[in-house]
């Protein structure tokens, strides 16, 4: 079949290319010693150092990743919980608004539910007083709504492919319910579960809209460092950041590549 | 079942459902209701609507003059149309582009599958902004592709390429793609081969066979990932701002400038009410398919 | 391996009396009115049935018959709409699962793939706060009972298909359960081990003295294990017996044709008692042609009644006779159509002259490489009054 369509694996070959070209070029101008893109003027880390010297880059970065931690692991316990519901309670009422409230966030314009969580804090404000000043914690809030929806898709698509039988088999076996998802169902759905918290991390770290709408004066994410950095021209420092968050992902990418694989075998009846 | 259960399947629901409900749905019964509001001078900056008259009759005012601007006048309308028109064609290419990447992963050995398919996620997993940022550095006027181009000859003076639409295109395409290649691969993926030999055993030849057969079982996948590359294409703010030109006023932009530079609230929660409405049935035909599957 | 004709059961003859013969015996499940509803689909009609301490009871039927929504009722996985169901007088409806002293073996054997054989064997006992060392000698004891000793540290998908079985076995059997529910326990194997298989099970059956309730469409499967079997359609039971009662005297055209295979003809009643060939029992004249079926028991409908008779192949014989032979009382002549040779028999369909069929089975006695009655031979096919069947529907 490949050998006889090999345009397909052309295309693949030229989707990759787009994909990772750019990137490549972000790892290999971090190292350049010059300012200018075109020119290549040797080898250099001075970026790298000008990066770790950026107090402003630095302290927004700690910042999003302290909102990053807090937030996928919100979105993580918001989302399986979620994500268990629709796999596995069956019809109830009002389920069809839970569905839709549940999936919607995936598809929204940043935009809108940037705007409409920042409308909401303020109305909570002005009838309850609280959040008195929003920061950490808006942007938090924020993004543990959007991102559980995620972490509740992975769920459940991981719990659609977990035989219900096997929740039955230890119920019969004298496990309460709660008993049942901590013995059976958690050990089964840890895979995804890691995946699902790694893609909210990611989520929230990558986020510039919602947060810009949710912060406050106090609070200044990396993200939005990054755009108003971005507004007033490139500069290589950038570059170094891009590069060692790349380095990252795919060092935490392939970890839990390997250890799904081995979840997956252990998985497999 | 037993109370304890029943109760305890109860909290189950009842948590992640208030959340949503107060975090996701609240939102934009507010967002609607400040649509209706007049801007004011203050913080925060809309008029109420319950006030209490002079008489000390209270009255409902209802401002519906956010929505009559959006619709007098062109320039809004225009952000609209434009911002589905970029979403489209976007969504478009994206499918062009992306279903041989899925297709092409669906008929790889399996054991090699899982690979393919994560190098085509992991860029999604590094910085957005940093993504776009890359794409400034190829495309702008002493950038990569310019320079590329420039030394080989070809042109003799830089191409205006960011700050375009092609730019926008390219920037949208690119940051959206892995979101059309993993619905297309599941359908794909799960596309009986078996189904292409029985079609090739009735005489048909492989691009007939494609046709006929593969091609309407992907359909739902297609659906999906068109979905879930137009729907917050058309709201997108970042890559617009950053690779469009100064006339590419897509309505997440338009609604940006109306919140952070005008302070104008009314009018950015109209703008973001008549976008969800624009959206609504895109939104309901994708939910529809994430509820089948 | 020996095989058994069915009817018998692979089990010891001195099994003591049968206890629903007994009207004094106390049953030791007790279904009543036992009903279950999906939106507008009955699943489980109405459902009254006891079964005894000690039997390998059977639920037969083909899928939808609702035997596993009954079984999945016992078990507590499915709350019934109306109707009780008993446990040595006790009511296990309010019981959730997780409480009920029931067990089950499910038909995937659901066997968490994150814990080893030895683990999975243990996991009920856990549950119950039964001490390690008790745990650990009762895993053993169970490991040992399906033959499986020194496998308790694999993982279940380091088992074969059958050792998966048993293990799934031992794990619902180790809580010592008052009732044991097996759902399709051997649907997942294949053929050759599933007849070892029966065996065994009904052999830990016996070891164990525990009450067996299982689920099937096997037919085969049923007889030559069960007690008794409950053949079930449409959520109803069609029929409760022995294996032998439910063969030799099915209740209805459903059951003669659902365990083996029955030519059923419709027929009147000529008379109720006092007629046929062995002067007792009932006259049936067939509807369709000219012939009379004789039976050596008394019909369900009176004189003049609309039945059907049932008369199965094996207890017919097939002889060469003229072309044109009329039918007779029990006996139908006809050309031979189709023949099926199955080795250890022969199957006749023979053509009637209205174009009805009938099937006869032979048993291959003898050597035979050319079959003495061929295709196209005229042929009467007769059968003595106790193998009619004279069914009311």
């Amino acid at each position: 079949m490949r050998r006889r369509l090999p345009w397909l694996s052309l295309a693949l070959g030229a989707g990759y290319a787009f994909l990772y070209l750019p990137i490549a070029l972000l790892v290999l101008l971090s190292f350049n010693d010059s300012r200018l893109v075109t020119s290549w003027t040797g080898f250099s880390f001075r970026w790298y150092v000008a990066l770790w010297n950026n107090d402003a880059l630095v302290s927004a970065a700690l910042l999003s990743l302290r909102i990053a931690t807090v937030s996928a692991t919100g979105a993580l316990v918001l989302g399986t919980l979620a994500g268990f519901v629709l796999a596995r309670f069956g019809l109830f009422r009002g389920r069809a608004l839970f569905g839709a409230m549940v999936a919607a966030p995936l598809v929204m314009p940043e935009v809108i539910t940037g705007l409409s969580l920042l409308l909401l804090f303020v109305s909570l404000a002005e009838a309850v007083g609280w959040p008195g000043e929003r920061g950490v914690t808006t942007i938090t809030i924020a993004h543990v709504t959007f991102a559980a929806a995620y972490v509740a898709v992975v769920v459940q698509s991981r719990l659609a492919d977990v035989d219900e039988s096997l929740e039955e088999a230890a119920m019969d076996l004298g496990a309460r319910p709660w008993t049942v998802f901590g013995t059976i169902t958690l050990p089964l759905i840890a895979p995804a579960l890691a995946s699902g918290w790694l893609l909210a991390f990611t989520l929230s770290l990558d986020d510039l809209v919602i947060a810009s709408f949710t912060s406050g004066p106090g609070a200044t994410t990396l993200p939005m460092v990054v755009f108003s950095a971005m507004r007033l021209g490139l500069t290589p420092e950038l570059f170094a950041l891009a590069t060692i968050i790349i380095a990252l992902v795919t060092v935490a990418l392939f970890l839990a590549l390997r250890l799904g694989r081995v979840a997956s075998a252990a998985a497999r009846v | 079942m037993t109370g304890t259960q029943r109760i305890g399947r109860r909290l189950v629901v009842a948590l992640p459902y208030a959340w949503l409900l107060l975090f996701f749905l609240g939102p934009f019964l507010i967002v609607a209701r400040i649509a209706l509001s007049e801007a004011a001078l203050g913080i925060p900056p809309y008029a109420p609507l319950l006030r209490w008259t002079e008489e000390n009759v209270l009255t409902l005012v209802l401002n519906l003059g956010s929505f009559a601007t959006l619709f007098d006048d062109p320039f809004y309308v225009d952000a609209y149309l434009r911002s589905l028109n970029v979403a489209f064609v976007s969504a478009l290419l994206c499918l062009l582009l992306g279903y041989p990447m899925a297709y092409a992963i669906a008929l790889a050995p399996a054991h090699r599958r899982n690979l393919l398919l994560l190098l085509v996620i992991l860029p999604f997993w590094t910085s957005f902004l940093l993504r776009v940022m890359a794409w400034i550095g190829i495309l702008q006027d002493q950038g990569v592709l310019n320079g590329a181009l420039l030394s080989l000859g070809l042109i003799d003076e830089p191409l205006r390429l960011l700050y375009t639409d092609f730019a926008v295109y390219v920037g949208i395409v690119y940051c959206y793609l892995p979101f059309m290649v993993l619905p297309l691969y599941a359908t794909l993926a799960r596309l009986d081969p078996v189904l292409l030999q029985a079609a090739a055993d009735l005489g048909a030849r492989p691009f007939r066979a494609f046709v006929t057969v593969t091609l309407p079982l992907s359909l739902p996948g297609i659906v999906a990932g068109f979905m879930l590359v137009f729907i917050p294409a058309v709201g997108e703010f970042v890559i617009p701002e950053l690779l469009g030109g100064p006339d590419a006023q897509l309505v997440g932009r338009v609604l940006w400038v109306e919140f952070f530079q005008n302070r104008d609230w009314p009018m950015a929660s109209a703008l973001a009410v008549a976008l969800l409405l624009v959206l609504v049935i895109p939104i309901a035909v994708f939910q529809h398919l994430a509820a089948r599957r | 391996m020996q095989t058994q004709p069915p009817g018998l059961r692979p089990r010891a003859p001195e099994r003591g009396p049968e206890p629903w013969r007994d009207p004094e015996a106390e049953p030791y499940v007790r279904l009543r009115g036992l009903t279950r509803r999906f939106g507008d689909v009955v699943a489980v009609d109405a459902i009254d049935l006891d079964i005894y301490r000690g039997e390998l009871f059977a639920l037969l039927g083909g899928s939808g018959s609702g035997k596993s929504t009954l079984l999945r009722m016992l078990a507590g996985f499915e709350r019934p709409d109306e109707g009780s169901i008993t446990l040595e007088g006790q009511d296990l409806a309010p019981v959730p699962p997780y409480e009920r002293p029931v067990n089950m073996m499910f038909q995937s054997y659901a066997l968490f793939p994150h814990m080893s054989v030895a683990d999975n064997i243990g996991y009920g006992l856990r549950r119950e706060g039964v001490a390690r060392a008790e745990i650990a000698r009762r895993v053993e004891e169970m490991l040992e009972l399906v033959q499986l000793g020194g496998l308790g540290a694999r993982r279940p998908q380091a088992l074969s298909g059958g050792q998966r079985q048993r293990v799934a076995l031992a794990r619902s059997l180790v809580k010592r359960p008052k009732l044991l529910l097996l759902d399709e326990p051997l649907g997942a194997l294949d053929k050759s081990l599933r007849e070892a298989t029966q065996f065994e099970l009904v052999n830990i059956q016996e070891r164990t003295g525990t009450t067996f309730i299982m689920v099937t469409h096997d037919q085969e499967e049923a007889m030559t294990m069960a007690t008794r079997i409950a053949v079930m359609t449409d959520g109803r039971l069609a029929q409760v017996g022995t294996p032998a009662e439910v063969y030799e005297y099915p209740a209805s055209r459903f059951v003669a044709g659902f365990l083996g295979t029955a030519n059923v003809f419709e027929g009147i009643v000529k008379r109720a008692q006092g007629s046929g060939v062995g002067a007792a029992g009932a006259l049936v004249e067939s509807t369709a042609f000219d012939a009379f079926f004789a039976s050596d028991t008394d019909p369900p409908k009176p004189e003049g009644g609309r039945v059907f008779v049932a008369v199965r192949p094996e207890k017919m014989r097939i002889e060469k006779s003229a072309e044109g032979t009329a039918h007779g009382t029990n006996a139908l002549s006809g050309l031979v159509r189709d023949i099926a040779y199955y080795g250890d028999f022969v199957m006749y369909v023979v053509a009637l002259p209205d174009g009805s069929l009938v099937r006869v089975s032979r048993p291959t006695e003898t050597r035979m490489t050319e079959l003495p009655i061929t295709w196209n031979d005229a042929v009467t096919v007769r059968w003595q009054d106790f193998a009619t069947v004279v069914l009311a529907q």
